[in-house]
């Protein structure tokens, strides 16, 4: 399976793996269109860090033995048959379980809504993820695990 | 190879999961005392409309077929036969096995209060589905305005967060100073009290109940320790569950509190297997055997059993206590040691808190053993990830409270064999 | 304080309707041309700021930015030029020298635009070099004057007399040689001046090319050890890095005379750029200022050059070629044969083009001639002496093309280090603003927010395609030509003609003007 994996000794901390990803998953995945409206706006799948010079954008690792479906009360936390961590946000009751698990602290709550705001899919149905296609620097390359 | 599985929850679902990925042929029989599966923590979601009845499951609606597993419900096992590797049932039945994994979890603990009968109306206990929807037949019939709840742990908790969503006032009683005892301080407790008071309801301290009076066995009020008698037609039990031995009782099989596993989830019997709150394995923290009724937990023992059964050498490293609670609208998460011994100078703790937020660190030896992070939870498993993994903060401890807090805080060698690893399980 | 009369040289074009305000372009300015304004939730750009590396551009995701050239529309004069007349203004403010970086950039004659190639008709078959062998490997260092063959009877197992075989053997010790994959090297370029990651690309690309990197003068970091067997190293007026461990990793050393950018001139590292790692690199204390001075203190003759050649041969037992580098000079061609007859296996001339960190604009661009008329000089004046295998010849400064290399081979080099050209296959620009150590590409800087942009493997791959793709070319004008090795180009300017030349150039250059038959 493909995985994405990130160099932070690469990471420019332009950010544009968040903005190709909100892009990606907005109903017209056109940049311009995503971002100039303000309902068609979904949460990036990545979470960004930065401490002065040091950046990096951390996604879902989609791990073998994911603690996330596991710890999943509904299980809106699934796997497909690709090995893809995928969530369901219809069936998500925001217990925050995945939060409590995930190792990675990659998955962001939507408080307001109860609902597991978003976590990346590995651009599901696309050869190569946005963020990994998109990043200047090759510090998320996708490689096989 | 014939596989039998008593009690069809979270445990028995994942160890059928791992037995099929090695075995398609054998047969796997599920025998459970429930009339349907569904995701039991899910509960108080349903008592609070959040959740409709048929989105309580936690499984595809094809798990029995495409898993070919035979699950006979609303079936009862009267017990377990470790000399001849069979069940039996309360109709006299019997199922044998070659293999025999028990996760029949846990049930309520019920107090001895004077008054109380078995079948008093309007007292309720709050751990299945069939409690969940007595509550609300109950409430249908009946005007509730104000209930009480004894316990105020996480499943009395749990039971406050369904009522208080149905417009019910409450009153919770509790033998400590504190709710969610059992993960909270003081002073977390204090942030779910001042929502309680918002909501016109109380918490009721270091007290308990020590009478329940009735009229035509239907309940009318209770009254407290301190001869303080509170009116009320609703009464939730939610003192704690232990682990359900029913069946077990009077066989070889070793117990404490609750069934004592070694490593691959297996009682001291060869054959036989437990896992889920039923179990008692090992605490990654303390390093002994304890029951941790928690969802990961049973979901992990689940799996390490099932791998054990289909005879593949996966051991269980152990969990400790954790829990992800969004109660009166403030989403908390605790791991761990939350309330060391103060006087035992190997723990430090370390807090930040506004009026919006509070989180705690326990550290002992310089190694984080436990956390409580109260409405603001963003990157809490991280928490869970150098817990588990034991890492020595002493060198940059101060930094574990702070907003930007996540890998970029750990040291550079740590960080990137997680984030370029093959994905883990922690 | 007087208003700065001072014009900006680029213009930042925001358009409006496709800017996102996803603040790529503020977070990686280094020039703080653009800003994030948190109150206004707005991204205000300062043309005063953007020295024009076009690095946000690049990044745009919605292609909003442009950066346009803003050439100030003063009064025409074609004596006083906007250029003159706002380098007096800029003086006038700051009363120094004006600083510079790459090469020169004024418009002085490309004599390789005025050269061109042969190509076989009907007599002589020209060469397909997807079909047929095509040889571009080149030997450099100092060639014997003859080869001497030995005979020596093969013994065979059995030692039956009739079964012997003659066999040859050459006798003749051969100094040692680099052997490069394509006469094309990566000229020096010291850690200092360019950033790791940018070495680390040059080395890593010319290792698995199979040709050289060059240090420059600022050591060699611990980092590119394995690339070492591809580097040459260069003692230079400064010294730094220079100890025997140094000069015995290399595969060859260079002393370094002059710099076709600044000749003359030493060079001055300030001392805010010398951090531990180019501290530890250069043998210098932390923050001090690392000067390389104008001369080598102990080289005022081609007898001390002579010193110093051997001295570095001595320590290297004899085992690598010692190479000596100088500028594109006047006196080029009596200073290059000096050199060679002082010892050096090979010769590196540096022409004006040729690129730097910092130098001074006045001395980059008016100091130094031609590397064309440098090339056919010295190697006339070697041929005429009688002592051209003695050395291999290598020129340096400002080639752009394929073409450009292999003119210069025509012209009797033989191999060429590219600086400029390389830089600009890891990203470079061409700002020219080196000597701020801004560069926002991550090449010329040590600012560890700028250098982790050069992401040495993507840095390696690029540097490796333009060897690749300018070898390739280079194969495809040899095989037009009928040549099937790049050694039968070399000095064979009858392949070359001169186009709009003048005869004295023809003469210097020792090529006939287009139209002339051999």
């Amino acid at each position: 399976m493909k995985k994405i994996v990130i160099n932070e000794e690469y990471c420019i901390g332009c950010r544009l793996c968040e903005v190709y990803c909100v892009s990606q998953h907005s109903k017209s995945k056109d940049i311009i269109k995503t971002f100039k409206s303000s309902e068609d706006r979904p949460v990036s799948g990545i979470v960004f860090e930065e401490n002065g010079y040091t950046t990096f954008a951390l996604q879902c690792r989609h791990c073998k033995e994911s603690p996330c479906t596991t710890a999943c009360l509904t299980s809106a936390m699934y796997k497909n048959n690709n090995e893809i961590v995928l969530h369901n946000k219809e069936k998500c009751v925001g217990c925050w379980m995945c939060i409590m698990v995930c190792p990675f602290g990659i998955i962001k709550p939507d408080l307001k809504n109860k609902k597991v705001a978003s976590k990346c899919d590995l651009c599901i149905g696309r050869e190569v993820p946005v963020c990994v296609e998109h990043c200047p620097n090759e510090a998320i390359v996708l490689k096989e695990k | 190879m014939k596989y039998v599985i008593i009690g069809y929850s979270v445990a028995a679902v994942n160890a059928i999961k791992i037995i099929r990925k090695f075995d398609s042929l054998g047969e796997i029989v599920v025998v459970t005392d429930e009339d349907r599966i569904y995701s039991r923590p899910l509960i108080s979601y349903y008592l609070a409309g959040k959740v409709s009845k048929d989105k309580i499951g936690f499984i595809e609606y094809d798990f029995e077929k495409k898993y070919n597993i035979k699950v006979l419900y609303s079936t009862i096992v009267k017990k377990v036969d470790t000399k001849n590797f069979k069940i039996i049932l309360s109709n006299r039945e019997t199922i044998s096995f070659d293999k025999l994994l028990i996760t029949t979890g846990g049930k309520p603990i019920i107090p001895k209060i004077d008054g109380l009968e078995n079948d008093t109306a309007g007292v309720f206990t709050f751990t299945k589905f069939s409690d969940a929807e007595n509550i609300l037949k109950y409430l249908e019939k009946n005007i509730v305005s104000e209930s009480v709840i004894l316990g105020g742990g996480l499943i009395g908790m749990k039971a406050a967060e369904g009522l208080l969503n149905k417009n019910i006032k409450l009153k919770i009683v509790d033998l400590t100073d504190r709710l969610l005892a059992n993960t909270f301080d003081k002073k977390a407790s204090n942030y779910l009290e001042k929502k309680l008071v918002e909501q016109s309801s109380e918490f009721i301290k270091e007290n308990t109940i020590t009478k329940v009076t009735t009229k035509n066995n239907k309940i009318v009020s209770v009254t407290l320790q301190n001869k303080k008698v509170i009116k009320t037609n609703m009464l939730i039990i939610a003192i704690g569950v232990k682990p359900n031995l029913d069946i077990i009782e009077k066989t070889n099989i070793k117990t404490d509190r609750g069934i004592l596993v070694n490593e691959h989830m297996q009682t001291n019997i060869k054959n036989i297997y437990a896992a889920g709150d039923v179990a008692q394995g090992k605490d990654f923290l303390s390093n002994t055997n304890s029951v941790i009724a928690i969802w990961p937990v049973a979901a992990k023992q689940g799996k390490v059993a099932g791998y054990n059964i289909v005879g593949k050498d996966v051991s269980y490293d152990g969990m400790f206590a954790m829990n992800s609670v969004e109660i009166l609208g403030i989403p908390s998460i605790s791991f761990g040691i939350t309330n060391p011994d103060i006087k035992d100078s190997q723990y430090k703790v370390l807090s930040r808190e506004d009026k919006n937020f509070y989180k705690k660190i326990v550290l002992k030896n310089n190694k984080v053993v436990g956390a409580i992070l109260i409405n603001s939870i963003d990157r809490a498993g991280i928490y869970k990830l150098i817990i588990k993994e034991q890492l020595d903060v002493s060198e940059f401890y101060n930094n574990l409270l702070k907003d930007n807090f996540g890998f970029l805080v750990l040291p550079k060698n740590f960080r990137k064999h997680f984030v370029t690893g093959d994905g883990i399980e922690v | 304080m007087s208003k700065s009369k001072f014009r900006t040289d680029f213009k930042i074009v925001r358009d409006m309707e496709k800017c996102i305000k996803c603040q790529a372009c503020a977070r990686v300015c280094s020039n703080d041309a653009h800003v994030y304004d948190n109150e206004s939730n707005s991204i205000i750009s300062y043309n005063d700021k953007c020295v024009g590396c076009h690095f946000c551009e690049d990044l745009c995701p919605t292609g909003a930015l442009t950066i346009k050239r803003n050439i100030p529309e003063i009064k025409f004069n074609s004596h006083w030029d906007s250029y003159s007349v706002y380098n007096i203004i800029k003086q006038a403010e700051t009363g120094g020298v004006l600083l510079t970086g790459m090469g020169n950039d004024k418009p002085f004659k490309e004599y390789f635009d005025h050269i061109v190639l042969n190509a076989s008709q009907v007599t002589n078959p020209s060469i397909d070099p997807l079909r047929e062998p095509m040889e571009l490997k080149t030997f450099i260092g100092k060639k014997p004057d003859k080869i001497e063959l030995k005979y020596e009877p093969y013994k065979l197992e059995y030692n039956k007399p009739e079964l012997k075989i003659i066999n040859y053997k050459i006798s003749t010790k051969m100094p040692p040689q680099l052997v490069l994959e394509t006469p094309i090297m990566f000229s020096a370029m010291s850690y200092g001046s360019i950033s790791l990651n940018a070495q680390k690309s040059l080395a890593k690309a010319a290792t698995e090319f199979g040709t050289m990197w060059n240090t420059g003068e600022g050591g060699l970091h611990e980092d590119l050890k394995p690339y070492s067997k591809n580097v040459i190293v260069q003692v230079a007026s400064g010294r730094f890095g220079v100890d025997i461990d140094y000069l015995e990793s290399a595969a060859a050393v260079e002393i370094k005379i002059g710099q076709g950018a600044k000749p003359g001139i030493g060079g001055h590292l300030p001392g805010e750029k010398v951090d531990t790692e180019v501290s530890k690199t250069r043998f210098i204390p932390i923050g001090s200022d690392a000067i390389s001075p104008a001369p080598h203190h102990d080289i005022y003759s081609i007898e001390d050059l002579k010193q110093l050649i051997y001295a570095l041969k001595e320590a290297t037992r004899y085992q690598k070629p010692v190479g000596v580098k100088i500028a594109a000079v006047h006196n080029i061609a009596p200073i290059a044969t000096g050199a060679v007859r002082a010892g050096a296996d090979f010769v590196v001339i540096d022409g004006m083009r040729g690129g730097t960190g910092a130098a001074p604009t006045v001395i980059r661009d008016n100091v130094g001639i031609p590397i064309e008329l440098a090339i056919a000089v010295v190697d006339q004046r070697l041929r005429d002496e009688g002592i051209r295998q003695q050395a291999s010849l290598i020129a340096a400064g400002g080639f752009r093309s394929s073409a450009d290399i292999i003119k210069a081979i025509a012209l009797g080099v033989d191999a060429v280090y590219i600086g400029t050209s390389a830089l600009i296959s890891l990203g470079c620009h061409l700002c020219q603003k080196c000597y701020t150590g801004k560069c926002n590409w991550g090449i010329a800087t040590q600012d560890p927010y700028l250098t982790k942009r050069l992401n040495p493997e993507i840095g390696a791959k690029r540097a490796y395609n333009l060897l690749r793709a300018w070898s390739l070319e280079i194969k495809e004008m040899l095989g037009g030509m009928g040549i099937n090795a790049i050694e039968s180009l070399r000095g064979n300017r009858e392949q070359l003609r001169g186009v709009g030349l003048s005869e004295l150039e023809l003469k210097l250059l020792g090529i006939k003007h287009a139209g002339e038959a051999w």
